[in-house]
């Protein structure tokens, strides 16, 4: 990637005192009028909502139309640090993060390692891997609890059929089935996503490395723990931190398969977050769960971006 | 040799068994849309349909007032306003900025970045209350052009983020030479990277499409009617509603997933460059 790399330190204007003034304020100002609109469309809509909210999250507000709304300091922040009824989703949160990222970064390896593959229909296989990523995420939902309708649903037909079980499963009817079935779900629409991060990853690895391997009659297990893997350490820990985020976000999925339930067995914090403001009402609460999956989310933007600054990204 | 061959049977078996469990759940969806109900609720479940059973289809597509179809055919048309008003407008926006940090130099330009990812990964949940009332009082609820709005600020740090990065491995030889000859900085940010940047722009279009027909929240909480409602919504309110017709979900799911498995097919081949350029570079 020396080519690469050398390629863009040319791109990025050069430091010094060197510089010319005058050409120096031309260019911030052609610079000021090329971001202003993309700065407009963006935060024009976003900060007002985000100072809003955070507002809010000190006050108590109990209804859309509330007209005494008290400032009550940081209480909402502390009813939530000390309600279990937090601390649940979190662990939920968590335990989806964990186990639905570990297996989209597992499978997505095989995935990768497949499409890097001479493959005689290589354009079919990538054409295949491609759908779920892009069938809607609503679509993938509908679709599986489809697939996991206790009754008619295809996943008890097919395993009765083939004898692995014996009578129906009711796979959303237990809260840890349940949140294990949103995650099967989940698996299936990233994995495409995962996959392609990680062959994007894989090709920047120098041939010379491979056939230095060869020459040295090295194993494929060994060539894959001591070049492959990691070389693939900055895709792997951007996938990492990318997944987390939006387990931290993750809405639709739950919204359509489950509504949290059973028994708010797959209420994530994000799915809390809206139960707590929407049905509940309960503005001021629902704006500091709102500003605590921020900062959660927040601190993990500043991992993913140091990890981008030590995989040499040119431009952070 | 013989090497060779037992490389080609694993890689070509593996490629078969993934392909397989991937779509077998879509192929499932797409048997499930045309098979006739009575075969759908049959125990033992009959995988495959003695005849074709477009009834469903037919139903969606029906112009008949207050049918499945009067809403889905709305949702279509709106969903597409959506998706490319927004696509358009993050394009044309994402392009010139992503210029201005790709080549410009300027104060705070990597914290003015930081700032546009930073908006990337805050929780819509976060903003739908205030967002409400903007749009509100702007008039915008319920309309396509509120939903332009909101979805151009999910999507465009997204293209900002890919394209920079992109028209960063564009040598700066190239617009030099352009400028030299005395094209302007936009005539060479039109006329030498974008021609050279192709692959990263279909990369950013693809990402921003899948991105805004993918939408869901804000349309579920923003539109009421068949004015703006997406096809995400109607989708989600058939699952509600048609919790025991699960063909008539799948139709609606198969037409709604094609479009965007269409430009994902059609694009597949610049993904890998996009995100090789969006920060993976070893």
């Amino acid at each position: 990637m020396t080519v690469a790399s050398a390629k863009s330190s040319d791109a990025t204007p050069r430091t010094g005192e060197r510089w010319p003034r005058r050409k120096r304020k031309s260019q911030e100002r052609l610079a000021f009028w090329l971001l202003l609109p993309a700065a407009v469309a963006v935060f024009g809509v976003i900060i007002y909502p985000v100072i809003r909210t955070l507002i809010i999250s000190f006050l108590n507000v109990n209804s859309a139309l509330a007209t005494d709304t008290p400032f009550v300091g940081l209480s909402n922040y502390t009813h939530l640090l000390t309600n279990p009824s937090f601390w649940s989703p979190m662990g939920r949160t968590l335990y989806f993060t964990i186990v639905s990222t570990a297996l989209e970064l597992g499978f997505g390896l095989i995935v990768a390692g497949l499409l890097n593959a001479r493959l005689k229909a290589r354009w079919l296989f990538r054409a295949v891997v491609v759908i779920p990523w892009a069938v809607p995420t609503i679509v993938s939902a509908a679709m599986w609890k489809g697939i996991l309708n206790a009754q008619y649903g295809a996943l008890n037909a097919l395993l009765t059929q083939i004898g692995v079980i014996h009578e129906y499963q009711v796979w959303l009817g237990d809260p840890m089935t349940a949140l294990n079935m949103v995650i099967l779900a989940d698996v299936w629409k990233m994995t495409p996503l995962v996959a392609f991060f990680l062959l994007a990853g894989l090709n920047s690895i120098p041939s010379e490395l491979y056939e230095a391997a060869k020459i040295d009659r090295a194993s494929w297990p060994r060539i894959f723990r001591s070049i492959v893997l990691p070389m693939l350490v900055p895709s792997i820990s951007i996938v990492l931190v990318l997944r987390t985020i939006e387990a931290f976000k993750v809405f639709d999925i739950i919204y359509l398969m489950t509504r949290g339930g059973p028994v708010n067995g797959t209420q994530t914090i994000a799915y809390y977050a809206y139960v707590t403001a929407f049905s509940d009402q309960n503005f001021g609460l629902g704006s500091a769960l709102s500003v605590f999956i921020v900062l959660v989310i927040l601190m993990l933007t500043t991992v993913y971006l140091r990890l981008l600054r030590r995989s040499e990204m040119s431009l952070l | 040799m013989k090497r060779n061959t037992r490389y080609a049977v694993l890689v070509h078996t593996g490629a078969a068994i993934v392909s397989m469990v991937i779509l077998a759940p879509f192929a499932w969806m797409v048997i499930a849309s045309v098979s006739p109900q009575r075969m759908l609720i049959s125990t033992p479940l009959r995988w495959f349909p003695d005849h074709l059973y477009l009834d469903r289809y037919a139903q969606i597509f029906s112009t008949e007032l207050g049918s499945v179809g009067s809403g889905f055919r709305a949702a279509v048309v709106n969903s597409i306003v959506v998706a490319v008003g927004t696509v358009a407008v993050a394009m044309v926006v994402g392009v010139l900025g992503a210029y201005a940090f790709a080549r410009l130099r300027f104060r705070f330009r990597r914290s003015v970045l930081a700032l546009f990812l930073v908006t990337y990964m805050l929780p819509q949940v976060a903003l739908l209350i205030p967002l409400y009332l903007i749009l509100n009082s702007l008039g915008l609820l319920d309309t396509r052009v509120g939903l332009i709005l909101v979805d151009c600020a999910l999507v465009i740090p997204f293209v900002l983020w890919i394209l920079s990065n992109y028209f960063l491995t564009i040598p700066v030889e190239l617009e030099d030479a352009a400028r030299i000859d005395g094209t302007s900085r936009l005539g060479a940010l039109f006329w030498v990277i974008l021609p050279a940047a192709r692959p990263g722009i279909f990369a950013a279009i693809m990402f921003a499409f899948l991105l805004a027909w993918d939408e869901f929240m804000y349309a579920l909480i923003f539109t009421s009617s068949s004015a703006a409602k997406t096809l995400t919504v109607v989708i989600s309110e058939f699952a509600g509603r048609y919790t025991t017709d699960f063909g008539l979900v799948a139709a609606g799911g198969i037409l709604a997933a094609l479009p965007p498995i269409i430009v994902a097919v059609a694009f597949q081949r610049y993904v890998v460059s996009g995100m090789a350029a969006g920060g993976v570079k070893g």
